[in-house]
């Protein structure tokens, strides 16, 4: 969702420079579609090592270079009250400073070795990405295993980090993007961790204290919650050596995770925020669909025709490509592990948004009420099975799947399987689901701007 | 890449939002690879394969068999450098045009076909060139290619297609702009450091030109400036040149070439004062400073200074443990971020960028004294061996690593020849940037840090509410 406001526009590069104003959100990359060349799925290799790491691995011999990504469950979600932001901090902070390495030596060290190292905390997830040239492993995950055993949090770095955080944090406070997803979210997770930004508040990212972020390393970053793929030139004997240097100094078992599950209330609201901005900036969404229901692929299916799916979805056709009421508009299956939202987005002057709202509250009427036609089913299943191969395309891309598919259990064949789980998805599927989904409760819509004709309903 | 990035791409970004995050991804890499480094030189670095069509029209291949996904673009030699005086916008909303259909292809169906099969597909406008692409199953390039051969001179362009059209391209200038102070200062640097140049105006273009558009000068740029000769074909991924040499032919090489005029854009005149734009916005919660330096790029000015310039803004603002950052936010502790970028990979003159943002509750003052403190300091002393080494090994690493991505290495080839660089110039240039001395980045610096070359911005909340 954040990447509504990824577009690069004017002195972006502000942020670029900074290195946590970005919280990460693409909580669910796996839950795009998969799909046919399923001849070509890549063969997955399960590796378990001496100290008891579980990765999975596909072998990539013709670039010199390894990609790792690893997921430990437990995001921002773990944050504790009034310590909102802490998980997106130690992301902040990991590549600053960690055994005998202070933070300008950890960093140069990683340049001069060209090893690309971040992370990133989204609400469910602590990501780390890392890539080395195939000569500099060794030391690559060496210091992997420093920054996740060892990291120093010295005051220093923590107040910079700090510091950048909370400029971020103001910037963003007349962001009409930012705004209308944090309203959006506060409004529909009232009571849950699910409503608060990832990043905090500036308070409560003031009150973070070292002992906090070395707690978080602790409990979070444990062999037995570390979800890890790797695509690369590497075998998997040498990976397994590989991975006990990382995980060697990590905890056995990492701390439980108590999250109640929850749905946002089906009653649906229009709260504007009155801002001196031309065009108004849109949020709405409605209560979403779990990743393990037995109707996530008719819902799936769903979605891409009704705003998921580019330049033929519905939503695209018309409000944008008939009427030109906005340069985008899209929906998206937000699953979560402990709740779903089903989330949109759109942005108009001000003047004719009471227009685009009416077209896409039409829309998901219609839907609702008649489903979707034969052709439109085949459609989005020739799409969906057909897409799903062309995203694999590079090996940071395809670590990213490994780790999906393990976050979300679909198991090594779900390459192969996906096809079949999404052409058996019928109309009256999509009927039941549509149904559900779109017809049991009213939109909740954030607008940011100075819409005309649309008023707080309370 | 910051302010060149930004100022010269517009995307067309007809996807959903993921859909734009992944496309800008992919050119940020580009502006990460070519402004930054090592090379793997036994191999070469993408070993394109070349031809060119008896029409004129340029071909690269680039294989890469790792999954059988193939990407095709088609770059035009024609960008928002291009649109005529006073019709700023031209050549982006045009290119918004070219997804409504032709003579043969109903409106909406060329996007159908992509999406039935399963592809991806965008276009993008910058101020040189203007790109269309699809990613999609290799087997299908066959398609692709007389999809867009036929859009190349059967375009139907409608009335009310314009009309719907130019509503989404002016919401997607308030996206951008309208609702973004940051953006809109951007916007008015530009223009000040260009006073004549058209790199001055925006690439979406000012909204009272864009307004004024009609479907004739739609129509008169689609018959000047696409045109075979006037474009280069890239396909990256599973294919080989034995494979697109006669599926090139039987599209592209079946249109008729035609005349070009060659592109003949106002020349700026000497830049003699330094330049300063304040912009005052009540949105603006922090404040940020930069500053634009006219510079060479690899095609226009002292060009032999543009590649010492890729290596000195990794060294100067490259991340965290470059110059700026290192004094600025780990130092003085006056800024959160502070940084230097620079690409030169413009046809005309480029722009050196260099910026910082505050502290909470900081001024901008500071800043820009201990900025030019930098560069003072680097006009006398160079940069040190250490730091030339450490800047060339991660911008050659950069440059491996950019062949993980397929998009990546295809624009890399059609942003270079349609500015009018070779495939050769690509290939080589890791080993031309571990070939820059610390005495080549002297001289580069000494050529654009001049205070007269400059425009500083300065971004501020609104005094008084």
């Amino acid at each position: 969702m954040e990447a509504k406001s990824v577009v690069p526009v004017g002195l972006n590069c502000f942020r670029a420079a900074m290195k946590r104003v970005l919280p990460v959100m693409l909580v669910c990359v796996l839950s795009l579609p998969l799909a046919s060349l399923s001849n070509a799925a890549p063969e997955i290799l399960e590796i378990k090592t001496d100290t008891g790491v579980n990765a999975w691995l596909v072998r990539e011999p013709s670039i010199p270079i390894i990609s790792v990504q690893i997921a430990f469950r437990g995001g921002t979600i773990t944050d504790p009250v009034g310590k909102e932001g802490l998980a997106n901090m130690v992301s902040g902070l990991l590549d600053e400073g960690a055994g005998e390495l202070d933070s300008a030596a950890f960093q140069e060290r990683l340049q001069e070795l060209a090893i690309g190292f971040s992370a990133s905390a989204n609400k469910d997830t602590f990501r780390i990405s890392m890539r080395t040239l195939v000569e500099h492993r060794d030391e690559a995950f060496r210091m992997l295993g420093l920054a996740l055993s060892e990291p120093r949090f010295d005051p220093q770095p923590v107040e910079r980090i700090r510091q950048q955080i909370t400029v971020g944090l103001n910037r963003d406070a007349e962001n009409p993007n930012r705004i209308a997803s944090h309203t959006w979210f506060a409004k529909v997770f009232p009571d849950h961790v699910y409503g608060r930004p990832n990043r905090g508040s500036v308070e409560s990212i003031a009150a973070i204290t070292t002992e906090d972020l070395a707690a978080f390393t602790r409990t979070r970053f444990a062999r037995d919650n570390a979800i890890i793929g790797v695509v690369g030139d590497v075998t998997p004997e040498e990976l397994s050596r590989l991975l006990d240097i990382s995980f060697g100094g990590v905890a056995a078992t990492a701390g439980a995770i108590t999250v109640p599950e929850t749905m946002p209330s089906p009653e649906g609201s229009v709260t504007v925020i009155r801002k001196q901005i031309p065009q108004s900036v849109v949020t709405f969404g409605l209560p979403g669909i779990k990743r393990d229901d037995p109707d996530y692929y008719a819902a799936y299916v769903m979605n891409y025709v009704l705003g998921g799916g580019g330049f033929t979805s519905r939503l695209y056709q018309e409000v944008r490509e008939k009427r030109g009421l906005a340069y985008s508009v899209y929906t998206y299956l937000y699953p979560y592990e402990y709740s779903a939202i089903y989330l949109g987005g759109v942005a108009t002057v001000n003047a004719r948004i009471g227009e685009s709202l009416a077209i896409i509250r039409a829309q998901i009427a219609d839907v609702a009420e008649n489903g979707i036609t034969a052709e439109e089913l085949e459609r989005a299943k020739t799409f969906l099975n057909g897409s799903f191969p062309l995203r694999l395309d590079s090996n940071a891309k395809i670590a990213r799947m490994l780790v999906g598919i393990q976050l979300d259990s679909l198991g090594k064949d779900y390459v192969q399987r996906r096809p079949e789980l999404i052409n058996a998805v019928s109309l009256g599927d999509i009927q039941r689901i549509a149904k559900r989904l779109l017809g049991s409760g009213g939109l909740t819509i954030v607008v940011v701007g100075d819409p005309v004709g649309i008023q707080n309903d309370g | 890449m910051g302010l060149n990035l930004t100022a010269k791409i517009s995307m067309a970004a007809r996807w959903h939002a993921v859909a734009i995050a992944a496309v800008t991804a992919s050119i940020l890499l580009l502006g990460s690879f070519a402004a930054g480094a090592r090379a793997d030189t036994s191999r070469g670095l993408f070993n394109p394969q070349q031809f060119t069509l008896g029409n004129g029209m340029q071909v690269v291949v680039i294989s890469d068999h790792r999954a059988p996904v193939v990407t095709h673009m088609v770059w035009y030699k024609v960008g928002a450098a291009d649109d005529p005086p006073g019709k700023s916008g031209l050549a982006h909303y045009f290119e918004h045009m070219m997804f409504k259909g032709t003579r043969t292809v109903p409106e909406g169906e060329f996007s159908k076909i992509v999406a039935r099969l399963g592809g991806r597909e965008n276009a993008f406008t910058s101020y040189d060139y203007t790109g269309y692409f699809q990613t999609i199953a290799s087997q299908h390039l066959d398609t692709m290619m007389r999809l867009e051969a036929d859009r190349m001179s059967n375009l139907v362009v409608r009335e009310t297609d314009i009309a719907a059209e130019r509503e989404v391209v002016q919401e997607e200038r308030r996206s951008r702009l309208e609702n973004n102070p940051g953006g809109l200062l951007g916007e008015q640097m530009s223009s000040a450091q260009f006073l004549s140049h058209p790199y001055g105006r925006p690439v979406i273009g000012w909204e009272h030109e864009v307004a004024a558009l009609s479907r004739s000068d739609l129509l008169e740029f689609y018959d000047e400036h696409y045109a075979p000769n006037n474009a280069v074909l890239i396909v990256a991924g599973d294919a080989t040149v034995e494979q697109v040499r006669p599926l090139a032919e039987k599209y592209y090489g079946a249109i008729p070439a035609q005349e070009i005029e060659s592109r003949k854009r106002l020349r700026e005149p000497p830049q003699r004062a330094a330049r300063r734009v304040i912009m005052r916005d009540p949105r603006v919660r922090v404040p940020s400073w930069s500053r634009t330096y006219l510079a060479p790029s690899q095609t226009a000015g002292e060009s032999q200074h543009a590649l010492p310039l890729q290596v000195l803004s990794e060294i100067l603002g490259g991340g965290t443990t470059a110059r700026l950052y290192k004094r600025l936010v780990v130092e003085e502790k006056i800024a959160s971020g502070a940084g230097a970028s620079y690409r030169g990979s413009s046809k005309d003159l480029s722009r050196f960028y260099v910026y910082a943002s505050p502290q909470p509750g900081g001024d901008l003052e500071p800043i820009e004294t201990v900025i030019e403190e930098e560069i003072a300091k680097l006009l006398v002393s160079g940069v040190t061996e250490e730091e030339l080494n450490r800047a060339k090994a991660g911008m050659v690493a950069g440059a491996i690593f950019a062949r993980d991505s397929l998009a990546a290495g295809a624009r890399f080839f059609g942003a270079a020849l349609a500015v009018g660089r070779t495939a050769e110039d690509v290939e080589s240039w890791p080993q031309r940037i571990a070939a820059v001395t610390a005495e080549e980045i002297l001289a580069a610096a000494r050529h654009v840090f001049e205070e007269r070359l400059s425009v500083t911005g300065l971004l501020l909340p609104k005094q008084g509410g």
